[in-house]
């Protein structure tokens, strides 16, 4: 078989992944949380999300997973101006994308098996097709002891990892991560960036959003600063 | 192009804990769980909901079918009989009067027998009224001839009523077509009325089964959340709800239907221990002798089916309207 992680792929520039155009978001008739956001996130990209709490990072993440509607602006994701998409293909720009959860968002009555193969089994596919690859990758993030366990039992890094791993498994375009490190000791925290870094090298655009600065310092990548509602890059 | 990840093959070869070590997978590893989780204690409360309602539908509608049987029976065994009655004529004789018309009606098409009531049978006829060991000499007690008919005949009566006018009168025939018109009134009134209570009662399930679902619905926000980030589209979401409501309808509805035929079975036992009484026949009279048909069993089959189809279809639907309103 061949292995997870080895399949290689053409590089190339391309269609941006996520591009942000003078894009606003407000809560009902409260002030902008996010104003004038203009930016893009280049397919096969690394970049950190950073800013203080509530600077309205996993609202960003969030517009990004179409699951937030903009007030203003343009959002285009994969090349498709989103804002008058069916939901046919809202669907599918979401199955081009990963996501981990800063609260994990593990479903409780499934096993750890069955959360990281969610992604697969919503597109219909054979349990046959994709269970060694389930496997392989449970064991990679070192969970192959935890298969079978119920999310309420497993410690907080179980999770996070369980969770990156459902985010990892369709082989995502663009992987978007809240605060990934945030409940594991520095050492796997570590461990899980190379994961990323390693993603990043296979294609995959990678979105991480943290405040976390001894994480961000282990990698010279561009970082988008939030903060008062505004972003900064700092390429 | 990249070269070979060193990095992750090393790590898949030694990854961290003790799960690493490669063993042959079993056939599957999942435990096929429903991905919405509606088994809760409004999942139950609903599941008894189902199995009240179809209780209450199968009964309905197994007392209209049992009414439907008998009042066939009753209608094709009255159909089956014509009365010429013949009344007593001091200027005519009457056996010679009761001969004919049994020979003209013999004649008619679709006639399987004629026969007529001896003087003395016609008077036995009255004793329940009059009492037994009266001299009936006096009175003039009309004659009777029952005529059965051929199976699966209605015969057309006009030319024999038109004769006996002719031949013998004072004799007139009765077919009976009041009584089966009657009768077939009432028995359709019954059966509307249990067709009218099974519809209402699958309108109440139906709408029972919306509340359920957009309870559950409420209560599992966050998983279908967390599927249509996965990438879950709206109809798969709603068949993963109708699959589990469908199971749930189906143990309700099987349980409900169960209780129906078992409570039938026992009223058939009960009032086979009360034939022998007044009420025992009376009852007899009116349903049978509570002896469901297969029409019956399949009649309730057909509604604990129908039961979980809504219960699945009305639970998909909703799913999608809640969906849909939810952007």
């Amino acid at each position: 078989m061949r292995a997870y992680y080895d399949e290689e792929f053409d590089e190339g520039p391309g269609v941006p992944s996520v591009r942000f155009e003078n894009v606003g978001v407000r809560y009902g008739m409260g002030p902008e949380v996010l104003r004038d956001l203009t930016f893009s996130i280049e397919p096969n990209s690394f970049q950190f999300l950073t800013g203080p709490s509530g600077a309205g990072k996993t609202t960003l993440l969030r517009l990004i997973l179409l699951s937030v509607k903009p007030t203003r602006g343009l959002i285009s994701l994969f090349g498709e101006d989103v804002s008058r998409i069916s939901k046919d293909e809202l669907t599918d720009l979401r199955r081009r994308m990963g996501v981990v959860f800063q609260d994990f968002r593990l479903l409780d009555h499934l096993t750890t098996y069955e959360n990281v193969a969610l992604p697969l089994r919503v597109q219909g596919k054979e349990e046959s097709s994709y269970r060694a690859e389930v496997v392989e990758l449970l064991r990679w993030v070192g969970l192959g002891d935890r298969m079978h366990m119920l999310p309420p039992v497993l410690s907080g890094g179980e999770k996070q990892r369980a969770a990156i791993a459902r985010a990892l498994i369709v082989r995502p375009d663009l992987l978007l991560a809240d605060e990934p490190t945030g409940n594991v000791d520095p050492s796997l925290a570590r461990r899980l960036l190379r994961l990323f870094i390693e993603l990043n090298r296979l294609g995959t655009s990678v979105v991480i959003a943290t405040h976390d600065f001894s994480l961000m310092d282990q990698l010279n990548v561009r970082r988008l600063v939030l903060g008062d509602g505004r972003l900064h890059i700092d390429e | 192009m990249n070269a070979p990840q060193p990095y992750l093959r090393k790590a898949s070869q030694s990854p961290k804990g003790k799960g690493g070590e490669k063993r042959a997978l079993p056939a599957s590893l999942s435990r096929n769980a429903p991905l919405v989780p509606v088994d809760s204690a409004g999942g139950q409360a609903l599941a008894a909901v189902i199995a009240i309602l179809t209780f209450l539908a199968a009964l309905c509608a197994g007392g209209a079918e049992l009414v439907a049987a008998s009042s066939a029976q009753w209608r094709s065994e009255i159909a089956r009989e014509v009365t010429i009655q013949i009344r007593p004529n001091p200027q005519r004789a009457i056996d010679d009067d009761v001969a004919r018309a049994v020979t003209l009606a013999s004649r008619t098409p679709g006639v399987e027998r004629a026969q007529a009531f001896t003087k003395e049978e016609s008077e036995r006829l009255l004793e329940p009224w009059l009492g037994s060991g009266l001299d009936f000499k006096d009175l003039p007690v009309p004659r009777l001839i029952v005529i059965k008919l051929k199976e699966d005949t209605r015969p057309d009566f006009g030319p024999l009523r038109q004769s006996l006018q002719k031949d013998v009168p004072g004799a007139t025939l009765d077919d009976h077509a009041l009584w089966v018109s009657r009768l077939s009134t009432m028995a359709n009134t019954i059966i509307g009325t249990g067709i009218f209570l099974v519809a209402l009662v699958l309108i109440a399930a139906g709408l029972a089964v919306i509340f359920a679902t957009r309870g559950a619905m409420a209560g599992n926000k966050e998983v279908v959340e967390v599927l249509h980030f996965v990438g879950a589209n709206d109809d798969f979401i709603a068949k993963e709800f109708q699959r589990r409501f469908f199971k749930l309808g189906l143990r309700g509805s099987a349980i409900g239907a169960g209780a129906a035929l078992a409570l039938t079975a026992a009223l058939g036992l009960v009032t086979r221990s009360w034939r022998a009484s007044p009420a025992g026949d009376q009852i007899e009279a009116l349903f049978g002798a509570f002896n469901m048909s297969l029409t019956g069993y399949m009649v309730v089959i057909l509604i604990a089916l129908l039961v979980a189809l809504i219960t699945g279809i009305v639970s998909r639907l909703t799913v999608r309207r809640f969906l849909n309103g939810n952007g």
